[in-house]
């Protein structure tokens, strides 16, 4: 570890470790964040570096270790406290409220008021007035962040950060959903914070964006801190090596097997939003039996809200799908689970998994009617059905009636997957598949997915991980802004031309969500 | 590496410490506490008459407090359930004592039984109706039963002018005798009403445990959205949960208008209030997804003996009230405690093994 003179370390966190019910997400974490610089931090989906930064942030509180701010313990029982000792944060899942204006969430928790105790709008759409005309947004500040598009919406979060005038910011992501032009206003903005001394925490995943703005990286794997060096003194090779470790990605090779007939076709499928314009925009594709069709698209493409209109979770959707050449009329999720169709969702704690529920509950929740007769449930026939899929997918647990919550992240995805096989289906929509969980299960989750296909089914899946999705796809299909951008096979697919389409419709006159009168 | 959090697991699911045992069993233990106490404290209080007839009083709050349990299992709440218990009651009397005019000249009589199945369809129909209200309408639970209250209650007292309707012996000539059975009846030297409270108990803890319609309504209180997504059909588990409680609280109002051969409008009132806490007090979680009926029996029983053996004591009814209420206050705090010590155990486990 190299320190540079004029770089004094601000805060300081000691074998810090956060475990989560099911999850240890940092082990024994030590990190250093110096003064007018940019840190930055890398690692995979999953590797902890939100929940590190949601500790310094005080957000969540440290299950073990200590953090030091200018050589002196703290320990922050709220964000608040954080606050007040100067350390912002802008966070991945925007925070915001929907239902306030875009002034009234960047004074949330310290509105300006006047002698009365009277919140002064009008200072408070002034002053945010100043830090938006910096992001060059153009957005307004008495808008209602709902209004906003997602892009906006960070830049919004952004601001709200600014404006703490805080000694160290943290900025988880901050770049996902912007546009380019968006991008290199951000940069300017941080250029000016860093030379004001503002200590920045910068995560991202785009190594190009660190390697330009960084001054100090950090690498996250699995929980622990592999690397970190001064970013002069690193390449990109570095950055991936300690990322991946020496167990490197492990994408279970394509077998080589021909895939079948169409199983599966989706025709002219569109899902208004609510805040006007189309979620999903007239997408068709079709899909062969064993084949492995990625979805690539960057946060709020339209991946998911084109998974939900097929699984029929939206009843204004519009649009028709065929299952192995026939009309798919049920327009329910339960009647078009039974005709074939199964999603594994992106979000698992909320839309996978009841996590009060038992491991074996959960994976049978889809498929009961098979070990019914007449009304009773037969409880040797699911109890082996439950043994045979915990074998089958790998699912690392001591006793199936244990609560699913205590599983690692990768076990429960694995339980979601298993549900979801149990059902027999014939279509497998997986949104995310390898979100937060470790490499060993990822590991799992690919070969199952290749396994899958080989027997002949037709998985469709979602993801923003360029990597995953060439290595893994047959064809790779590219979603923005709800329309379908491109289809590539995975020949002629390269990653410049998947980024290119992934772009289209972000440009810098963003279509949708502008302000309406 | 991979391995860590499955072992942790295994070190939790094995760890008995005494605290939390004590604490998982604390609804047993006040109802053991509860009795002990009484048998020492009130005379004649474990007498076979006296014991019998607290499980009289246990049983109609356990009718209600298990059709409560389904419904906040899933998440919901039914403040409806006194009002129909008052409302099918005058059914009950108005049929035994007027019967249906068909307004031609004639008047339908039913036999007891055939009343009890009408009485019965009426506290099913008024379920369906809040279940309508809430899957179809989208009203929040608290509410529409809530309007269904004061519907029920009003239809009751409509129905009779706010009168009670007295003497229901009913006359052997039209075949309607034979209505105190319900109330006053035995079999096996239990009365009628515990008999059908087993039946009913039984049935169920069956659903509950042994049904897909049973893991649905926990799955539908523990997420409904991820039940939705796996096909759970959940506006037709929320329909069945208030339907089955409109069910029990038609039995209630069978019974209750049985024992005293009369039926009064205002009866139930702020029945659902003791319900609701039977069923917290047995270990149902007010955010959905956990209970059970045993539970909630014993919960029944721990708030009726309760209140029975204080009366008993000659204590004071309102001091009775402030009673009741710190041991239901103290029975979530301790459930609270109990989940908060779990979950820490476990991430301690976890913390140090990884």
């Amino acid at each position: 570890m190299t320190a540079a003179i004029d770089h004094d370390v601000i805060l300081k966190l000691e074998d810090v470790s956060k475990v989560y019910s099911g999850t240890v997400a940092v082990k024994r974490a030590n990190f250093e964040v110096r003064k007018g610089a940019v840190n930055v931090l890398v690692g995979e989906n999953g590797a902890g570096k939100s929940t590190l930064m949601k500790i310094i942030a005080g957000v969540e509180q440290p299950t073990l270790g200590r953090i030091l701010l200018e050589g002196e313990e703290v320990s922050f029982s709220s964000s608040g406290d954080a606050v007040n000792r100067g350390i912002g944060m802008v966070f991945q899942e925007l925070n915001l409220f929907g239902n306030l204006t875009v002034a009234e969430n960047i004074f949330a928790t310290r509105e300006i008021t006047n002698r009365f105790r009277k919140i002064d709008s009008q200072e408070q759409e002034r002053r945010a007035a100043e830090f938006l005309e910096r992001l060059e947004a153009g957005i307004r500040p008495d808008m209602l962040v709902e209004d906003l598009r997602i892009g906006q919406q960070q830049l919004v979060e952004i601001a709200k950060a600014v404006s703490l005038d805080a000694r160290i910011l943290i900025m988880d992501e901050p770049t996902s959903a912007l546009s380019a032009a968006e991008v290199e206003i951000l940069f300017k903005v941080i250029a000016d914070l860093k030379a004001r001394g503002v200590a920045i925490v910068y995560i991202s995943h785009r190594l190009e964006e660190l390697i330009r703005i960084g001054d100090y990286i950090t690498v996250l794997r699995d929980g622990r801190i592999t690397g970190q060096e001064e970013m002069k003194n690193v390449d990109t090779q570095w950055i991936v090596r300690q990322m991946i470790g020496s167990d490197a990605k492990d994408f279970a090779k394509a077998d080589g097997h021909v895939p079948g007939e169409e199983i599966f076709r989706a025709e002219d499928i569109c899902l208004p939003r609510v805040t006007g314009g189309l979620a999903v925009d007239h997408v068709s594709l079709s899909l062969r039996a064993g084949e492995i069709l990625g979805i690539y698209g960057l946060m709020g493409a339209g991946r998911s809200e084109l998974f939900d209109c097929i699984m029929g979770r939206h009843g204004q959707a519009t649009g028709t799908i065929f299952i192995a050449g026939k009309k798919v009329k049920e327009r329910d999720t339960t009647r078009r689970i039974r005709r074939g169709l199964a999603l594994i969702p992106e979000d698992r704690q909320r839309e996978g998994l009841v996590s009060i529920l038992s491991v074996a509950s959960n994976l049978t929740l889809a498929s009961l009617s098979r070990f019914v007769r007449l009304f009773h449930i037969r409880g040797a026939k699911e109890n082996q059905a439950v043994t045979q899929m915990v074998r089958e997918l790998a699912i690392k647990v001591a006793d199936p009636a244990q609560e699913v919550s205590s599983l690692s992240g990768g076990n429960q995805q694995k339980v979601v997957i298993g549900k979801a096989l149990l059902t027999g289906p014939k279509v497998l929509l997986m949104d995310e598949p390898s979100r937060g969980i470790d490499v060993g299960a990822k590991a799992d989750v690919f070969r199952t997915m290749r396994r899958l296909s080989r027997d002949g089914l037709g998985i469709l899946f979602a993801t923003s991980d360029l990597d995953e999705v060439m290595a893994l796809s047959d064809r790779i299909a590219v979603m923005s802004n709800g329309k379908l951008t491109g289809m590539f096979d995975r020949a002629e697919a390269t990653e410049a031309a998947l980024v290119a389409a992934s772009a289209l419709g972000h440009g810098p006159v963003p279509a949708h969500g502008e302000p309406r009168p | 590496m991979t391995d860590i959090p499955a072992k942790a697991a295994v070190a939790s699911a094995s760890n008995g410490s005494v605290l939390l045992t004590l604490m998982k069993a604390r609804t047993f233990i006040a109802l053991i506490a509860v009795l002990v106490f009484f048998s020492i404290a009130a005379p004649n209080f474990l007498s076979a008459a006296n014991l019998i007839l607290m499980s009289k009083h246990v049983a109609l709050n356990a009718f209600l407090a298990m059709g409560m349990t389904f419904v906040i299992i899933t998440g919901g709440i039914d403040l409806s359930v006194g009002s129909i218990v008052g409302l099918c009651g005058m059914v009950a009397g108005y049929l035994v004592l007027n019967g249906i005019d068909l307004q031609i000249g004639y008047t339908i009589y039913f036999n007891v039984l055939e009343i009890a199945l009408i009485t019965l369809a009426v506290g099913i129909v008024i379920g369906a109706v809040n279940g309508l209200l809430i899957t179809r309408l989208n009203v929040a639970p608290f509410i529409a039963t809530l309007g269904v209250l004061y519907v029920a209650r009003g239809l009751a007292l409509l129905s009779s002018d706010g009168r009670t309707f007295p003497n229901l012996v009913g006359k052997p000539e039209l075949g309607t005798t034979g209505f105190g059975f319900l109330g006053a009846g035995r079999l096996l030297g239990l009365p009628v009403s515990i008999w059908i409270l087993v039946v009913v108990a039984l049935g169920a803890a069956y659903l509950a445990k042994y049904t897909p319609l049973g893991r649905h309504i926990f799955a539908v209180g523990g997420n409904e959205r991820a039940a939705r997504i796996s096909g759970v059909r959940v506006n037709m588990v929320k329909m069945f949960v208030y339907m089955f409680s409109g069910f029990c609280a038609a039995i209630v109002g069978l019974i209750i208008s049985s024992e005293l051969m009369a039926s009064h409008p205002a009866t139930g009132e702020s029945f659902e209030l003791n319900a609701i806490a039977a069923a917290v007090l047995g270990g149902t979680s007010m955010s959905g997804g956990r209970g059970t009926i045993g539970g909630t029996i014993v919960g029944a029983f721990v708030i009726g003996i309760l209140s029975d053996g204080l009366v008993m004591m000659g204590v004071s009814s309102f001091w009775q009230m402030v009673i009741k209420g710190l041991v239901i206050i103290v029975a979530v705090v301790v459930d609270q405690a109990q989940r908060r010590l779990q979950s820490r155990v476990t991430l301690m486990q976890m913390a140090k093994a990884g």
